[in-house]
C-alpha cells in the first residue's frame, strides 16, 4: 500500500518493520509527526528507540513498511539524494560523535561546508551557534579535552547550524549530570520555539517530565501508546 | 576548493611516512621510465642522423675508361631512389686517405702506385633512406657492369637500431610494470589512510557530506603524490644525467649529434603519467571504501 502524505506531517511512519538478522527490532510501528511537534520516543533499552530514529535518517534501511520525511519516501529515495536528505535532519547522539581530530569550530562548520556554504556566511554561523550553546570561548579546543556536558553542547551546536527541519536526539542526556541535561533539554526547546520538529528518544523518565511533549512508548520493538507522563 | 587543498595537505602531514613511500615509489617508476625515454630519445636523434647522411660508396672495376665511367653514371639515372653521385677519382681517394691519417700519412709515401679504386659516392633521396630500399638499391648497383664492389656503411645501423628498439621496449614493459605497481600502492595508501578516519568519514556522511565532498581531498592528495613523485624522479634522472655530462668533460657530445635532456614537452608528459597513477590509485582505493 502506498503512503499518503499529509501536509500537517513532517514525519509519516506506515507499518514499519526493522529486522536485524532474526531479531525484530521494530514492529508493526505506525506513526505521524506533526511539523514543529516536540516528540519523546520512550522506553528501556532495547526497546528499538534507537533503530526508530536510526530508520528516519537512514543510518539502516526499513526492512518493510514506508517512511515519509518532509515528503521524501526513504524507500525510493536514491543513495545520491541520502546526503540531501540528512541535511533537513541534525542529529545529536548520545556518544556525542565527534571528530576528535578537528577542533569545536571544525566540527561545528563541517556541516556548513558539506552544503557548500562560503567561508564568510560559514564562520558568522558557527560563531554564532557555538554563541548560542556556550562554547565559543572553547571554538579551538579538540574534543578529548572538552567535558561530556561540553562535548554535547558542540553536537547540539553541530545539529542545529545547518538550520535543520528536524532534530533527532537519541539519548542526548544519556551521560550527564542533571545540570548539563537541563542546559541541554533547553536549547532544543529553544531549537523547537524557532519551528523545528524535536524528536527525543530517551529511557529518563525525568525530562520528559519536566516538559508537556507528546510521549510515544516503545517496549519490545512495539509502539504501546501516545502518552503523557 | 581551499577547504579540500587545506584537508589534503593536513592529510599528508598526518600520515607522513606512508605518503613519502608512496611518493619514492612513483618517483622510482617514472625513473626507469622517464630514463629509458631518454635514452630512446637520444639514440632516435642520433639514428635519424645517421640516417640523414646514408651514403653508397660504388667503387669500380680497375682500368674502367672515361666513357665508360660516364655510361656507369648514366645507369644510375635508371635506378629510382638516387638523389645524387659524385665521382671520386683514385687521386682524389688517396688525397683523403692521407688527410685523414695526418700524422701517418708519410706511410702512404712509399707506395709505389695507387691500390685505391675510382669510386662513386651516391646520395640518396629522403624517401629511400630506409634499410629495405638501401638493400635494394645497393644490390642494383652491384649488377651494374664495371662495379666491383658496393658498400655502405650503415649496413650495421640497422643492427643497432633494432637493439635501441629492443632496450626501449624492455624499458617501457619494466617501467609500465612499476608504474602499475605504484598505482597499487597509492591505492594502498589512501586505503590506510581511509581505514584510519573510517569513524570521521562516517561522520562525515551522518551530517549530510556528498560522497564527492568526501573523495576530493583524497584525488588531491593522490594527485599531490603523483606529482611530487614524478618531480622527485625527474629530478634524480636530471642530477644523474649532468653527472654524466661532467665526466664526459665539456658536455655530452656524440660527434654529429648533442645528447640532450628530456625536451619540456616529454617533461610534462611524464608529470601528467605521475599524477594519473595518483589519481588511478586514489579511484581504486575510494571505490572500494566508499561501497563498504
Amino acid at each position: 500500500m502506498r503512503i499518503i502524505k499529509d501536509k500537517n506531517a513532517i514525519i509519516r511512519m506506515f507499518h514499519v518493520h526493522k529486522r536485524y538478522g532474526a531479531k525484530q527490532a521494530l514492529i508493526d510501528i505506525s506513526l505521524d509527526v506533526k511539523k514543529n511537534e516536540f516528540l519523546f520516543v520512550n522506553g528501556p533499552s532495547g526497546a528499538g528507540k534507537s533503530t526508530l530514529l536510526r530508520l528516519l535518517y537512514l543510518g539502516t534501511p526499513v526492512s518493510e513498511g514506508q517512511i515519509l520525511v518532509d515528503g521524501i519516501n526513504l524507500s525510493r529515495i536514491p543513495q545520491s539524494k541520502i546526503p540531501y536528505l540528512r541535511r533537513k535532519i541534525g542529529i545529536i547522539f548520545q556518544d556525542y560523535k565527534l571528530i576528535h581530530t578537528k577542533t569545536v569550530y571544525e566540527n561545528v562548520a563541517l556541516v556548513l561546508e558539506a552544503m557548500g556554504k562560503k567561508k564568510v556566511i560559514i564562520d558568522k554561523k558557527v560563531k554564532n551557534v557555538l554563541l548560542t550553546v556556550g562554547m565559543k570561548s572553547r571554538q579551538d579546543a579538540l574534543p578529548p579535552t572538552l567535558s561530556g556536558g561540553e562535548q554535547q553542547r558542540v553536537a547540539v551546536a553541530r545539529a542545529i547550524v545547518g538550520d535543520p527541519k528536524i532534530i533527532l536526539a537519541d539519548e542526548p542526556t544519556g551521560s550527564l549530570d542533571s545540570e548539563s541535561s537541563r542546559a541541554i533539554m533547553d536549547l532544543l526547546e529553544k531549537y523547537y520555539i524557532r519551528g523545528a520538529t524535536i524528536i527525543i528518544a530517551t529511557h529518563d523518565k525525568s525530562i520528559i517530565k519536566q516538559t508537556d511533549a507528546k510521549v510515544v512508548e516503545l517496549s519490545e520493538g512495539r509502539l504501546l501508546s501516545n502518552t503523557k507522563i | 576548493m581551499s577547504h579540500y587543498y587545506k584537508r589534503a595537505v593536513k592529510d599528508i602531514l598526518e600520515n607522513r611516512f606512508q605518503n613519502l613511500v608512496t611518493i619514492i615509489t612513483i618517483a622510482f617508476s617514472v625513473l626507469i621510465v622517464s630514463a629509458f625515454t631518454l635514452f630512446f630519445y637520444n639514440a632516435g636523434n642520433i639514428i635519424n642522423s645517421w640516417k640523414q647522411g646514408i651514403r653508397i660508396m660504388v667503387y669500380l672495376s680497375d682500368g674502367v675508361t672515361k666513357p665508360q665511367q660516364l655510361d656507369t653514371k648514366y645507369r644510375f639515372a635508371e635506378i629510382p631512389g638516387i638523389q645524387k653521385s659524385r665521382f671520386i677519382s683514385k687521386q682524389e681517394a688517396l688525397e683523403l686517405l692521407k688527410q685523414q691519417l695526418q700524422r701517418q700519412s708519410s706511410l702512404l709515401g712509399n707506395l709505389k702506385e695507387n691500390p685505391l679504386p675510382d669510386a662513386f659516392e651516391i646520395t640518396l633521396k629522403p624517401s629511400s633512406q630506409n634499410y629495405e630500399r638501401l638493400e635494394f638499391i645497393a644490390k642494383r648497383l652491384e649488377n651494374l657492369p664495371f662495379v666491383d664492389e658496393v658498400e655502405y656503411g650503415q649496413r650495421w645501423m640497422q643492427g643497432v637500431s633494432a637493439i635501441v628498439n629492443l632496450i626501449s621496449i624492455t624499458g617501457y614493459a619494466f617501467g609500465s610494470l612499476f608504474l602499475l605497481a605504484s598505482v597499487f600502492i597509492v591505492a594502498n595508501t589512501i586505503r590506510l589512510v581511509l581505514f584510519s578516519r573510517q569513524e570521521e568519514i562516517r561522520i562525515m556522511k551522518l551530517v549530510g557530506a556528498t560522497n564527492r565532498f568526501i573523495k576530493i581531498p583524497f584525488y588531491i592528495e593522490a594527485i599531490i603524490q603523483g606529482i611530487m613523485g614524478s618531480l622527485l624522479g625527474l629530478t634524480f634522472l636530471y642530477v644523474v644525467y649532468l653527472f654524466i655530462g661532467t665526466y664526459f668533460k665539456g658536455g655530452i657530445t656524440a660527434k654529429t649529434v648533442n645528447i640532450c635532456f628530456l625536451p619540456y614537452d616529454v617533461i610534462l608528459v611524464i608529470i601528467i603519467s605521475g599524477m594519473g597513477v595518483g589519481m588511478i590509485g586514489g579511484a581504486i582505493a575510494l571505490k572500494e571504501f566508499l561501497k563498504s
